[in-house]
């Protein structure tokens, strides 16, 4: 685990070799816009650049857009302006400290990236997680889908124009929010899942907050529904938009609502059950529209399913401890701490210097609310992983760009991207 | 006194100051009402900081536009960036003048009309007018040297031009029953009840009811007005604020102005020609007149009773002021004179204020178009129905003669 590319001259000089699907970069666009008009007796394409400042990129995803009066002939996606460098830090960061690091990756969905990282190094330090932390584990995490799909569910009703569903969705949200900040004191960057398991004890009371919230959401989510799902113009504006084939999305690595939008029932949660979710009973919602619609569908119907699981798990909560008996990896009790030596001399360490983790690696597959979140963990047998790569759903999701827009209208843009659920701090960590 | 002071020029000039007046004072309120309602549907509150429930809103909006740095971008075509804000507002809001609000009312043994014109081609002077209010538009997205700016520019070009059609054939079926051009002919005829109670509104009555027109005129008023769900031109998600990206200050202020002075116009025009104008909605006879003191009672009674109730502090003040302006109101119209006077102008009010609610109430509800499918709409499905309707009316109305 110690080898190193070295940055030869041929390394830097080769250029990326695109295949025939590959993504088409922003020169290109410009290369073909530049020739169809130097072509006699056409009319002029324009090229319009979209972002990274703009209302509907939900961040700042950069399109470059060659446009034949509203029709989009090429399009390429420009990332990389919301680079932060995460994967790099965690390579400086004890690995309980990392854990900080990865709300800040898909901030939409905190609870999920948690996950993810927690388990990959639960995995390499072969730890045992009570059961009341895993059933607490998918709690959250449920929750947190629920957060991020409402998120995208107002933002991208807003997109077609329909502006009262957004306020709706962030009115839900909030009650969702506020579970969250019981629980872990902050609102979006949780951190709440540790390594061992949870951050602090569930809050009291905390049953009657999640009971309140899933006895209500239901109906609201039928309130939605009433609102767009048989509006004449939400469905003219989806249906039939951003058709991508499922070959092209497998190749691009495109995953989650999208590929389920498709009809393929792959869901990590029931493909390779982690945190106990083998025990829950839950549909994988599909759809076999495979546009801007049926992704719309997928992820109302997954709103619904996340709602049963939170109270599927409200119901069985197990008892027992919220963190692993692990002295030397989980921070001693409080009281302990204060009143035996041994403890005080754990949580010395432990805050100090961490923890050694064995030397290994490991790849943990989460299905987030964007898809599946992979964690590549190397572990050279110190305190801080060797190297943690990141596999963001979105960035893989963002790929599908060009392919889901060329051909299509200004308004299908809008909607396509919307509908594809990125965050661009995922797809740029 | 000299010879050109007539009873006319100065009935004229009062007339010409009041209906200014009122519109800009319209104007700059609709769209606090805009903000209020949209805010409540969407479990928001609205302005509320400026004055009591936000009421200074407008004030604080039109000093801090008027007093903005109005930005002229670099290579834009000077002369059209700066005529097309004056185009749309003027084209706006001169349309109102030929509107009749009420009949002719003898103020100091003086005869006048409630409008400020009365030309015999008032309808068609409105149409004419209205057409050329896309020039602004147009020009605007043409002259900013903005991509976005453009493509919202011939988006509204080509949508103000294609629902021009239908709204033309809509507008002609009324015609046809009131056979008139004159606005205030038109009003005219639709006077007096059918079986004492229902109301001879070109809507409900005539040789053949005229409710597909009304509904697609309406339909084509929101494509004219660029207001959702045709709100393409300044589809703010997809062409950031399209034709008006790139206008800033009074010049922006003006593009405002225009669209809620054409949605003014458009819903009077609307109660001029399907709703009876000033007729009310049942016969004096059957109390009629006390529709405006029982709402403005209404509202007094529901001020005080919130008052009661405050869910501000200040509220406990301003509420009773609200209501005891509002009884006031109610007692001003149950004298006799501010009745036969007033009366017809309420119940105008009454229902351009109700079409101006439906306005606002659309857009909190809807999604947007897109821009293929609102061309469709308009030639495939509009365009076709308003000519039947047209034929249909004409076969009727030519039966009954």
């Amino acid at each position: 685990m110690t080898g190193e590319t070295t940055l030869t001259e041929e390394n830097l000089n080769a250029t990326p070799a695109i295949d025939d699907r590959g993504v088409p970069f922003e020169a290109e666009v410009i290369a073909d816009t530049a020739a169809h008009n130097q072509a006699p007796n056409t009319t002029r394409n324009m090229v319009l650049n979209m972002g990274p400042q703009h209302p509907s990129t939900h961040g700042v995803l950069r399109l470059l857009l060659e446009l034949d009066g509203e029709t989009i002939r090429k399009a390429a996606a420009d990332i990389g302006y919301l680079h932060t460098g995460i994967e790099k830090e965690f390579e400086v960061k004890h690995y309980q400290q990392g854990v900080t690091l990865t709300d800040r990756i898909d901030y939409l969905a905190p609870m999920s990236n948690n996950l993810t990282y927690c388990l990959a190094a639960e995995r390499l330090l072969g730890l045992e997680i009570p059961e009341h932390a895993q059933w607490m584990r998918v709690m959250l995490t449920e929750l947190t889908r629920i957060n991020s799909h409402l998120v995208w569910l107002g933002s991208s009703a807003l997109d077609t124009g329909a502006m009262s569903v957004f306020l709706y969705c962030f009115r839900e949200r909030e009650d969702v929010l506020r579970i969250f900040e019981a629980f872990s004191g902050q609102r979006m960057m949780t951190s709440y899942f540790r390594i061992g398991g949870l951050a602090v004890a569930p809050p009291r009371g905390w049953q009657k907050m999640v009971k309140n919230f899933v006895d209500s959401f239901p109906s609201k989510i039928d309130e939605y529904e009433e609102l767009l799902t048989g509006n004449r113009i939400f469905m003219g504006r989806t249906q039939g938009v951003g058709h991508i084939s499922v070959e092209d999305m497998l190749d691009l690595g495109i995953t989650g609502p999208m590929l389920r939008a498709a009809g393929l029932k792959t869901d990590a949660r029931k493909d390779k059950p982690y945190t106990s979710y083998e025990k829950f009973d839950f549909k994988v919602a599909t759809s076999d529209r495979n546009d801007v619609f049926g992704r719309y569908q997928v992820r109302v119907e997954e709103l619904r399913e996340s709602c049963k699981i939170v109270k599927q798990a409200l119901e069985g909560m197990p008892e027992g401890p919220w963190k692993a008996d692990a002295p030397g990896i989980v921070l001693p009790e409080r009281e302990k701490m204060k009143t035996q030596m041994e403890s005080l001399i754990y949580h010395f360490k432990i805050v100090t210097e961490g923890f050694r983790v064995p030397e290994g690696e490991v790849y943990q597959v989460v299905e987030s609310p964007r898809g599946e979140v992979g964690c590549y963990m190397v572990s050279d047998g110190t305190q801080k992983p060797y190297r943690v790569h990141w596999r963001g759903p979105s960035f893989g999701n963002l790929q599908g760009v060009p392919t889901l827009i060329e051909g299509s209208l200004i308004a299908d843009v809008i909607a396509s991207i919307g509908s594809m659920d990125f965050v661009l701090g995922d797809t740029d960590r | 006194m000299p010879d050109f002071i007539t009873p006319y020029l100065i009935a004229t000039l009062v007339k010409t100051a009041v209906l200014a007046g009122a519109l800009m004072t319209t104007l700059a309120y609709l769209q606090w009402i805009e903000r209020k309602v949209i805010a409540h549907v969407q479990v928001r509150m609205g302005p509320s900081r400026v004055g009591p429930h936000g009421l200074m809103q407008p004030l604080a909006d039109v000093i801090k536009l008027i007093t903005k740095e109005g930005v002229i971008p670099a290579d834009v075509n000077v002369f059209f960036y700066v005529l097309a804000p004056f185009l749309a507002v003027f084209m706006s809001l001169i349309s109102i003048s030929v509107i009749p609000f009420g009949p002719p009312v003898t103020v100091f043994g003086y005869t006048t009309n409630l409008s400020l014109a009365d030309p015999n081609v008032g309808i068609l002077f409105v149409l004419a007018i209205s057409s050329m209010g896309v020039y602004g538009v147009a020009l605007a997205g043409w002259s900013s040297n903005n991509k976005y700016s453009l493509l919202g520019g011939l988006r509204s070009s080509a949508q103000m031009i294609s629902y021009e059609l239908p709204m033309s054939l809509a507008i002609a079926a009324p015609l046809l029953m009131a056979g008139s051009l004159s606005l205030r002919e038109i009003v005219n005829s639709q006077g007096g009840y059918s079986f004492g109670v229902l109301p001879k509104w070109a809507i409900f009555s005539g040789p053949f009811p005229q409710f597909f027109s009304f509904i697609i005129f309406m339909i084509s008023a929101f494509a004219e007005t660029n207001r959702v769900p045709f709100d393409l031109p300044e589809a703010e998600n997809e062409l950031v604020a399209g034709f008006h990206t790139e206008y800033s200050s009074m010049k922006f202020a003006s593009f405002f102005m225009s669209e809620y002075s054409n949605m003014v116009t458009i819903c009077c025009i609307t109660t001029v020609l399907f709703l009876g104008g000033w007729h009310p909605l049942w016969p004096a006879a059957l109390g009629s007149n006390f529709v405006a003191p029982a709402l403005f009672a209404l509202a007094g009674a529901l001020c005080f009773l919130h008052g009661l109730n405050p869910a501000r502090p200040l509220d406990r003040f301003t509420l009773p002021v609200f209501g005891l302006v509002f009884f006031g109101l109610a007692g001003v119209f149950l004298v006799p004179i501010v009745v036969t006077m007033f009366m017809p102008v309420f119940w105008f009010v009454a229902k351009t204020g109700f079409l101006l609610f439906v306005f606002i109430w659309i857009r909190a509800t809807l999604p947007r178009f897109r821009y293929d499918q609102l061309m469709s709409f308009a030639w495939k499905f509009l365009f076709p129905v308003a000519l039947l309707n047209l034929l249909l009316t004409a076969l009727m109305v030519s039966l009954v003669q």
